[in-house]
């Protein structure tokens, strides 16, 4: 441990993208995203950071900005949170087909109307279906070490990756973070090189019109459709699943941490009872375990780190044993149910497991969310008792 | 240097024959000759949803000898800012970044992207191709249709607003180049083009782009539209440098001598102003003729 620094998620986030030597940032504040967004203007002002910083208009323009940058051969770098994000929205998509590796960091806000500033996790759910990687983060360590890792993710496999943590809950809490040194990241991230870059006499048309069926070009070779590239964005998706764990093994041997891979896992060795969640409210959910343990009831924690490509191997191994499992998270897929329960449940489903399952929301808007409320919930699956599902709501 | 002949152009064409643009297309002149006026290997042009998009061609075939980079119908001015900002980033400052937009892409969804972008003092040309209407999808009304003219959204009172002054909005940006120029004055275009290239900081050039299908006129007419435009004074041709204003073109020979046409004999050759009524084309003679008095006062004025 030689440099540790008592620091926010953000300014690990901050620190992080420094780091990687990112090349362009473009960034439009938002609560509780804001200080990332100064803490990087800082830098790049004194100079300690060399990169071209753009003090866009909005967040779909920082979106944009970057996107662009990224297609011209530069390392880029955004973050935002709530509105902003859902303001980037049609980006967001645009940087997935674009094929480009835009690390984002998002700070999760509730959205409004009405507004909130407060966390929970229903901005970065909203854009689960835009094509992005979304990794999920559960202490600030982990904002700076998956950041880190982020970069490699997405030029390995050219898709944007979204790094999502919980706003003031670790964007504005200070914990000692280590960081690693220059070194250790240059070693994991070599310099930025694209196969994307421009070159002189190279008239390409990026992002053309397309038709749905695969065309000839001038040369005579067949070229995909909108399907077709469709097809591979799905496919390298789920590919990435390999990439976000052979990063999280490589950064693990060069700077002696590591932090799952798809999924981490907590006291699920002989687990009878599982929760499952995704961010600090996972790690939370630790504490119910303990809790839970100490009545006597064998229980663990499954916390998502990689909700997009979702893990579903790893889920249905994790929890192949349990007879209970319940999810908290904080967002709602409206009209149905929690996302993350949403997924998981159709997962056992393909592994033909049935465990006792039920979800519950918790925590919008920043409501504090207690260990004995999700022990209480827990027990309600444990009692064949569900409830409505919603932790401690009125009205 | 004024470039006097046509044959002073450059001869190599960067836009192959196979466009998917409709015939007599505005903008597929304006960017023929716009391209002769750039170097076309250290160009990267920024095109969003517009018919630009279409001229370029469908994968993975592209008529055009340029790269092209297409954006969001929002975000060109953003775009080109990314641009700018990562071929600085990758030490490739040589290359000239060039937005084509337009009107609806630059007067409505694109204005915020391109008022941040000029506010920011971006080094880059925006060019927005007036047609004055959203001719992709239809001919749609924009910001930019004249007062009287039927299009897809005014069906049938036709559109009753001025168009919103767009030079004026740029202007008070403070950038170093502005221009307006048109396809019937390939000169003045080419011209304007070479000039805008050897400025560093944002440039705008806005070019009046006729379109046969969304106007509503015969496509030999085309350049016969655009010149009259200018002869009547509905598009001015000019260069603001540094705050500076000058008339070129037919417009500073109209300002020296001569008379202007008038907004009637624009109108009646263009069936989307069929329904125009007495009374709305002397507001657009008003509207232009006002216009005239200040530019020609500032042309004056000019040191
Ligand atoms: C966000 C968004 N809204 C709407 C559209 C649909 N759209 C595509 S092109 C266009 C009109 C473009 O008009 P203009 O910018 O004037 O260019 P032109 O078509 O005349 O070349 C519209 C409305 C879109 N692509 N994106």
């Amino acid at each position: 441990m030689n440099n540790v620094r008592i620091i926010t998620a953000n300014t690990a986030a901050a620190i992080a993208a420094a780091l990687c030597r990112v090349q362009v940032i473009a960034a439009y504040p938002i609560t509780p995203q804001t200080p990332v967004t100064e803490e990087l203007a800082e830098m790049v002002e004194k100079g300690e950071l060399k990169a071209e910083y753009l003090t866009v208009e909005s967040e779909h323009s920082a979106m944009a900005s970057v996107i662009a940058a990224s297609q011209v051969g530069a390392r880029v770098f955004t973050a935002t949170s709530a509105n902003g994000l859902l303001y980037m929205h049609e980006m967001l998509h645009w940087a997935a087909g674009s094929r480009v590796p835009v690390v984002m960091a998002c700070v999760n806000r509730g959205v409004g109307a009405p507004w909130t500033i407060l966390n929970d996790q229903q901005d970065s759910i909203s854009q689960r279906d835009t094509g992005w990687i979304q990794l999920y983060c559960r202490n600030s360590q982990e904002v700076l070490d998956t950041l880190v890792q982020a970069f490699r993710i997405a030029e390995r496999s050219l898709l944007p990756v979204m790094v999502c943590y919980d706003g003031f809950v670790l964007s504005h809490a200070s914990t000692p973070v280590e960081i690693p040194s220059q070194e250790e990241v240059d070693r994991l991230l070599p310099p930025y090189s694209t196969a994307m870059g421009i070159s002189e006499g190279d008239f390409m048309n990026l992002n053309p019109l397309i038709l749905s069926e695969p065309r000839q070009d001038s040369e005579g070779h067949l070229k995909p459709g909108y399907m077709d590239l469709r097809y591979r964005l799905q496919e390298d998706l789920l590919a990435a699943m390999e990439t976000i764990q052979a990063t999280d093994r490589e950064f693990e041997s060069i700077v002696g941490r590591g932090w799952g891979g798809l999924i981490w896992e907590y006291r699920m060795d002989d687990a009878e009872h599982a929760l499952v969640s995704m961010g600090s409210l996972a790690s939370e959910s630790t504490l119910a375990a303990d809790e839970m343990r100490k009545q006597g009831l064998r229980t663990g924690v499954v916390g998502v780190r990689a909700y997009r490509p979702f893990p579903s191997e790893a889920l249905a191994r994790a929890l192949s044993g349990v007879a209970t499992a319940t999810v908290f998270e904080k967002d709602v897929s409206y009209g149905y149910s929690g996302a993350l329960a949403t997924d998981l449940k159709a997962t056992l489903f393909d592994k033909g497991l049935r465990p006792r399952f039920h979800s519950y929301v918790a925590g919008l808007g920043g409501r504090d969310v207690r260990p004995e409320q999700l022990v209480q919930a827990a027990m309600e699956i444990i009692t064949g008792t569900p409830g409505r599902g919603w932790i401690d709501v009125h009205g | 240097m004024a470039t006097k002949a046509v044959r002073e152009l450059p001869r190599e064409e960067f836009i192959m024959p196979g466009t998917r643009s409709c015939a007599a297309c505005g903008l597929m002149l304006t960017y023929r000759h716009a391209l002769k006026a750039l170097n076309h290997k250290k160009t990267i042009v920024a095109v969003p949803a517009s018919c630009m998009t279409v001229l370029h061609g469908v994968y993975p075939i592209t008529p055009v000898k340029v790269i092209c980079i297409n954006n969001p119908f929002a975000a060109t001015g953003a775009s080109a800012s990314g641009l700018v900002a990562g071929l600085r980033a990758v030490g490739k400052e040589d290359y000239t970044v060039v937005a084509f937009a337009g009107d609806g892409g630059t007067y409505d969804i694109g204005i915020q992207a391109l008022s941040g972008a000029f506010e920011r003092g971006t080094n880059f040309i925006y060019v927005c191709y007036d047609n004055e209407g959203y001719m992709n999808t239809g001919t749609q009304r924009s910001s930019a249709s004249p007062t009287g003219a039927i299009t897809s959204t005014t069906p049938i009172l036709a559109k009753l607003q001025q168009k919103k002054d767009m030079i004026g909005i740029v202007e008070a940006h403070g950038i170093p180049y502005v221009a307006t120029a048109s396809p019937a004055f390939p000169l003045d275009l080419y011209d304007k083009f070479r000039a805008a290239k050897d400025i560093t900081g944002s440039r705008y050039i806005e070019v009046h782009a006729p379109c046969p299908p969304g106007w509503g006129f015969p496509n030999k007419d085309l350049i016969k539209m655009g010149k009259l435009a200018v002869e009547t004074g509905i598009h001015v041709l000019f260069e603001i440098r540094d705050g500076n204003f000058k008339l070129t073109s037919r417009s500073l020979a109209l300002a020296e001598k001569g008379r202007k046409k008038t907004v009637a004999d624009y109108v009646k050759g263009q069936t989307r102003f069929k329904k125009i009524s007495g009374e709305q084309i002397r507001a657009l003679q008003e509207w232009t003729d006002r216009r005239w008095e200040e530019f020609l006062v500032r042309h004056e004025k000019r040191r």
